[in-house]
Order: structure tokens, then C-alpha cells, then sequence
């Protein structure tokens, strides 16, 4: 049996009168690219807002590694207001900040881009391995840390040059090109050491050509640092060429699940989405 | 440039320093303009700093850093005022409650102890919430705090509404500019360490700082009292420096004046904060006094110079630096000596290695 690495039990999140995900469920197993498509507003990303401690669902659970991480239901107000369509109420609540679900090693980059602009492309990465090293703020201030920031700076290094940025590592994060601030916020990502990576949208703004080496670049790096991807994205072509999995969102509902062969010929999933336009 | 080099050009240049200023006193006298100045100056210099690393680099805006200095002055007399001259400084309460004496580095560190004591309270309270409440609630702290200092009930502590005095002072011009020198190098050294660089994330984005890892919370609340420390020992410095405490001076305007500075120097520059603060501090006490004294050109009276005209001169200077210079003097640059050395011997050695053909590690 395959081992679940991620999974979203009956996710609901209410802002309000809007229902922005709609119990909603789904399962990505150790190893798989699953991807998470559906229309503009679907409510993808608060998905994914929903699993990183951004926001604290409405109701449900998300595991990792089938260890619960987030867990809420309605309460009061809430609950005489809920609009979700499923009433399976979670038990348990459990709510994290988004550096605890990090650290617990789910990391994620943003739909637009979030790097530290200003700061060099090596300071970038170099951040993200603050949260694990062993040290305090009078360690670090009278330098007796330097072991610690010597293997920090010697892992930010490895890392830059594993994903051919070590070239740029003194360029401010603001200057690069579009497509290699995409390919910084991974490697930042990648450097909080994840066993799970969710990204939002790495292929927007990419011509055919960058798609198909960005959809590489995603397996390869999945295979060297053993992760299970969940990814969002609008552009089919790179969503066939790389899931595993597909599910798809419409108006915060799942209409479908599947392979991506599955998915292409499934008549809810045109109307709702494929036959619409490719650029949605 | 290797590190070694860059310390001993460091250490000579600091030992000239504290040689020189030794030297200068002896020559134009301990209550020369020049040395009042230079005191008060690099004091400015840590307050300037202290709000600095809170702005600039964490991104977090204060308005109290009068409470804190207040705190730290506070701490500070109380302490060190001598047995011997308490039933005459505290000569309304019966000689004070405390009778506890602490040498002068200790009580200023004390001072600094107590200002993040309360920076912790109320980064405890405030900081789980939106980053501009921090603003709100120190303001409002700074304002209670000096209510609270006059206030007759303490007055066996905080003699009430009247003045501290008799506690010791400066002997030499290089105390406070050791003091503050020591300060500025730990804020440095934080500053360019892993936490620093939280610091600045969070600054930039807080919400891929937390995607980071790092928590919001925490991290803005050890900055928040690091930041009140310093301002705390700059507050006992103050005392030192003005001989007397007295709460009411402690205003929000004083908050302000330190901000201002921080601000013409460049948010995110320690090294603008410090020459602001000794720019400010010489414009305001000392080359724009004249512009307050009536003059006369034989029997001819010079037009506008006469009490007041100095603040107004000093304003404009002040309105034409944020206009032109809208990153302050500094930006978030730093200023270094041994940057400008390397800049003036840079020609050199590129022609070193070209000539030995060898490739220098940069
Ligand atoms: N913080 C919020 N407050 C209110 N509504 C929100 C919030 N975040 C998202 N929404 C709403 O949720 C819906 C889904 O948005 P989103 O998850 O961003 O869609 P997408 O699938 O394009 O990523 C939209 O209608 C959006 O307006
Ligand atoms: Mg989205």
C-alpha cells in the first residue's frame, strides 16, 4: 500500500457568506506530483492557505504523514452560518502559525512571487535556515554560533549550486528575470528542508519552452530531496505533461479526480473548465 | 582584503579615535562647547541606533522611546545617587525607600534591564496583534509612564514631581563613548547575524517570513526588547550627561526628535543614524546658536537674528534634507572605513594582478 504524505479531510473555509472551499477532500501519496486545477477563484489557493496556517479552515483536518496538523469546526456564529455543503463535523481543533506547519515540513512559494527583494539571492536562501539551527541571540551576537552559521552558509551554498544559482548568488533578488525568481522561491523553499513542497501557479507567465524545462526541473528535484508535490496550475499542457494525479475545483467543490487522461475526458471538467479557454 | 587586516585597520582606527578625543579634551577643556557637544552627540548616537534597529531593520514602528529612556534614566539615579545626599535629594520623602548603591556600570545596565522588561509586557500584549498597535500602545505607555514618574504616591522611589540629582556624572568625555561604542557593536553584530536576518525578512515580507519559518511572534518581540534595552542604557547615559532626571522631560516630542534623526539618516542605516545624530546634535546646540543672538555690524543691527530664528533656520535645513534626500543621508547603506580604503587602493591592486597574471580570490 502507498503511504499518504499529505491529505485534506473535509475542507471547508467560509469567509463570510462565501464558501471559498467547499468540503473538500483529497490525498497525495509519498513520491506523486498530483496537480490542483479548476477556474479562476475556485479556491485553490485558499486551499492552500488553508493546509500552510495562513488561514484556519472553517471546518476539517489536513494530515501529514497521517498526523493531524490542522483541525477546526464550526463553533456559535459559525456554525448557524455554515454554508459548506457537507455537515461531518472535525472533532478535534488544531490551529498552527505558518512557521510551526514549516517546520513541520510543508513549504510552499506564492502565486505572486514572494522572494526578500531586496535582499541578494544567497541572503534569500540563506533565511530559510534559520528556524533549525541551534543558537540564541547572545550565541549569535558574540559569534560563539559560528559552526552553526558556517554549515548554514555551507547548505545555502550546496543548495545554489544544485540548482544553478550559485552564479547569481550576489545579484539583489529583485534584479533576475522573471523565470529565475521563480526558480529562487523553490530553492528557498527547498532549503527549510520539506517533505511535502506546494506550489501555486510556478508556471504562470512562461512560454512553452520554460514550462517544459520548468516541469523537469520539478521531478528532478522531487527525486533528489524525496518530496511529494502538490501543485496549482492553470496551463493543462504542463498539468498533463507533469501529475501524476489530477483534482479539480469549481466554486470551492471538487467536480473530479484522476489520472490526467481521465481528467481530459471527463465532461464535467470541460464545461466547467477545459472548453472554456486555455488562458483562463 | 583579508578579515585580519580589516580588524587591525578597525582597531587603529578606533584606538586614534578614543587617543584623540582623550587628547582634545585635555586641550579645549571637559566643559568646552565642543566636548558638551560631542557627549551628547554620540548618546543621540545609541537612542537614534536603538530606534533604528527596530524600525529599520524589523520593520516595526515605536512611538515611546522616551518611556524606556525614562525607564533606564530613572533606574540609573536612583541607584547611584550616594547615600550620603539622599535626605537631601529625596528631601520631601524622608530621605527615599531605597537604600540600595550599585556602581555606575551596573545601575546602567539595570536601567537597560528594566526598559526591556517592560518592552516585554507590552510586546507580550501587542505585538500577537496588527504590527501598528505597537505604535499606539507606546505612545500610550510613554504618556502614562510620565504621569506615573510625578505621581506623589512613589515619591519615596521617584521623587515625585521634583527633580534627581547628585548622582554621578561623566569624568571624561571617552565614558559615554565607550558605553555607546559597545552598545553599537553588539547592535552590529546582531544585526549581521542569523537573527538580523529574520529581522529584515519579516521586514520585507511577513508573510513569507513565516512561510520561512520564522515565527512572527517571537522574533518581533526579541527585537522589540533588545531595541528598549538599548534605550534604556541610553536613557542612563542621558542622566550622566544632564546631571538632573525629571520625568517631565521625557516627552513624546523627545520620541519624535529621535525619530527625525533616524529618519534624515536613512531608515536602515546604523552608520546614517550616527552621523545624523552628531550632525543634529552640532547644527542644533552649537553652529546654529548664533542665529539666536542679536548682532550689529558697528552700530547696524543684522535683521532676523534673535531668539527663536535658530529653530526656524534649522526646520527648513531639516524640511530641504527629507525633500532631497527621501532615503535619509544614508539610505540602507553602511559607511565603513575600510570600504573607502579598499575604494582609494582598489587601482593598485588591480594593477598587482595583472601584473602577477594571478587570480586573487575576491
Ligand atoms: N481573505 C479572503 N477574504 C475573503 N474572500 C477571500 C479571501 N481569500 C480568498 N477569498 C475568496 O475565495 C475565493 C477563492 O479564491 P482563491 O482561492 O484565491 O482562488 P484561486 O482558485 O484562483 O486560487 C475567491 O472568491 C476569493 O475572492
Ligand atoms: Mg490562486
Amino acid at each position: 500500500m502507498s503511504e499518504s504524505a499529505l491529505r485534506l479531510d473535509n475542507i471547508t473555509m467560509q469567509f463570510g457568506g462565501v464558501t471559498a472551499v467547499d468540503s473538500f477532500s483529497m490525498n497525495v501519496d509519498k513520491g506523486e506530483i498530483v496537480a490542483l486545477i479548476g477556474p479562476n477563484g475556485a479556491g485553490k489557493t485558499t486551499a492552500f492557505n488553508c493546509i500552510t496556517g495562513v488561514y484556519t479552515p472553517t471546518n476539517g483536518a489536513v494530515y501529514l504523514f497521517d498526523k493531524k496538523i490542522v483541525a477546526n469546526h464550526p463553533k456559535g456564529k459559525a456554525l448557524k452560518t455554515y454554508g459548506g455543503t457537507s455537515r461531518d463535523f472535525e472533532k478535534d481543533i488544531i490551529v498552527q502559525s505558518p512557521d510551526k506547519i514549516t517546520k513541520l515540513g510543508i513549504a510552499r512559494t506564492f502565486q505572486n512571487i514572494r522572494l526578500f527583494k531586496n535582499e541578494t539571492v544567497f541572503d534569500n536562501v540563506l533565511v530559510a535556515k534559520h528556524m533549525r539551527a541551534h543558537q540564541n541571540v547572545v550565541t549569535a551576537m558574540l559569534r560563539l554560533n559560528f559552526r552553526e552559521e558556517e554549515r548554514m552558509r555551507r547548505e545555502t551554498a550546496d543548495l545554489l549550486h544544485m540548482q544553478d544559482l550559485y552564479q547569481y548568488k550576489d545579484e539583489i533578488a529583485d534584479s533576475l528575470p522573471y523565470g529565475l525568481q521563480r526558480r529562487l522561491e523553490i530553492a528557498r523553499a527547498l532549503a527549510t528542508d520539506p517533505k511535502v513542497l506546494l506550489l501555486d501557479e510556478p508556471a504562470a507567465g512562461m512560454n512553452p519552452n520554460e514550462t517544459a524545462e520548468l516541469s523537469e526541473f520539478i521531478r528532478k528535484i522531487k527525486d533528489e530531496y524525496n518530496l511529494s508535490i502538490l501543485l496549482i496550475e492553470h496551463h493543462m499542457d504542463f498539468v498533463n505533461q507533469i501529475a501524476d494525479r489530477i483534482y479539480v475545483l469549481d466554486f470551492g467543490k471538487k467536480i473530479a479526480e484522476g489520472t490526467p487522461d481521465e481528467i481530459n475526458d471527463n465532461p464535467a471538467v470541460i464545461e466547467a473548465y477545459l472548453g472554456v479557454d486555455d488562458n483562463a | 582584503m583579508d578579515k585580519k587586516k580589516q580588524i587591525i585597520i578597525s582597531i587603529v582606527l578606533i584606538i586614534a579615535l578614543f587617543a584623540g578625543l582623550w587628547i582634545t579634551e585635555r586641550l579645549v577643556g571637559t566643559n568646552s562647547m565642543l566636548i558638551v557637544v560631542l557627549k551628547k552627540a554620540v548618546i543621540y548616537a545609541l537612542l537614534v541606533a536603538s530606534i533604528n534597529l527596530l524600525q529599520g531593520f524589523s520593520g516595526l514602528f515605536s512611538l515611546g522611546e522616551a518611556g524606556f529612556m525614562l525607564l533606564g534614566a530613572y533606574t540609573y539615579a536612583i541607584f547611584t545617587i550616594p547615600e550620603a545626599v539622599k535626605g537631601n535629594v529625596y528631601q520631601y520623602y524622608n530621605g527615599g525607600l531605597i537604600h540600595v548603591n550599585l556602581p555606575v556600570w551596573l545601575a546602567l545596565i539595570l536601567g537597560g534591564l528594566v526598559a526591556a522588561f517592560f518592552a516585554f509586557l507590552i510586546g507580550f500584549v501587542v505585538l500577537k496583534l496588527k504590527s501598528d498597535y505597537l505604535a499606539i500602545a507606546t505612545l500610550g505607555f510613554a504618556e502614562i509612564l510620565r504621569a506615573v514618574f510625578q505621581w506623589d504616591a512613589l515619591g519615596g522611589i521617584t521623587n515625585g514631581s521634583n527633580i534627581l540629582r547628585s548622582f554621578p556624572g561623566f569624568k571624561s568625555v571617552l565614558y559615554p563613548f565607550v558605553v555607546v561604542g559597545l552598545c553599537m557593536t553588539a547592535m552590529m553584530l546582531l544585526i549581521n547575524s542569523s537573527y538580523g536576518r529574520a529581522y529584515k525578512a519579516i521586514r520585507d515580507d511577513e508573510i513569507a517570513a513565516e512561510a520561512m519559518g520564522i515565527n512572527l511572534f517571537k522574533t518581533k518581540l526579541q527585537a522589540f526588547v533588545i531595541s528598549s534595552f538599548f534605550a534604556g542604557i541610553g536613557g542612563g547615559l542621558l542622566a550622566m550627561y544632564q546631571l538632573t532626571v525629571k520625568a517631565s522631560t521625557f516627552t513624546s516630542g523627545l520620541s519624535d526628535e529621535l525619530l527625525l534623526i533616524a529618519v534624515i539618516g536613512g531608515i536602515g542605516s546604523m552608520t546614517g543614524s550616527v552621523i545624523a545624530s552628531f550632525l543634529y546634535v552640532a547644527a542644533n546646540e552649537w553652529w546654529l546658536r548664533f542665529l539666536d543672538q542679536p548682532a550689529f555690524i558697528g552700530t547696524f543691527q543684522v535683521p532676523l537674528l534673535r531668539s527663536g530664528f535658530r529653530k526656524v533656520v534649522f526646520s527648513v535645513i531639516i524640511m530641504v534634507i527629507v525633500l532631497f534626500y527621501q532615503q535619509g543621508l544614508m539610505g540602507t547603506r553602511e559607511f565603513s572605513i575600510v570600504g573607502i580604503y579598499e575604494k582609494l587602493t582598489g587601482l593598485k591592486k588591480k594593477k598587482k594582478v595583472k601584473a602577477s597574471g594571478g587570480g586573487t580570490e575576491k
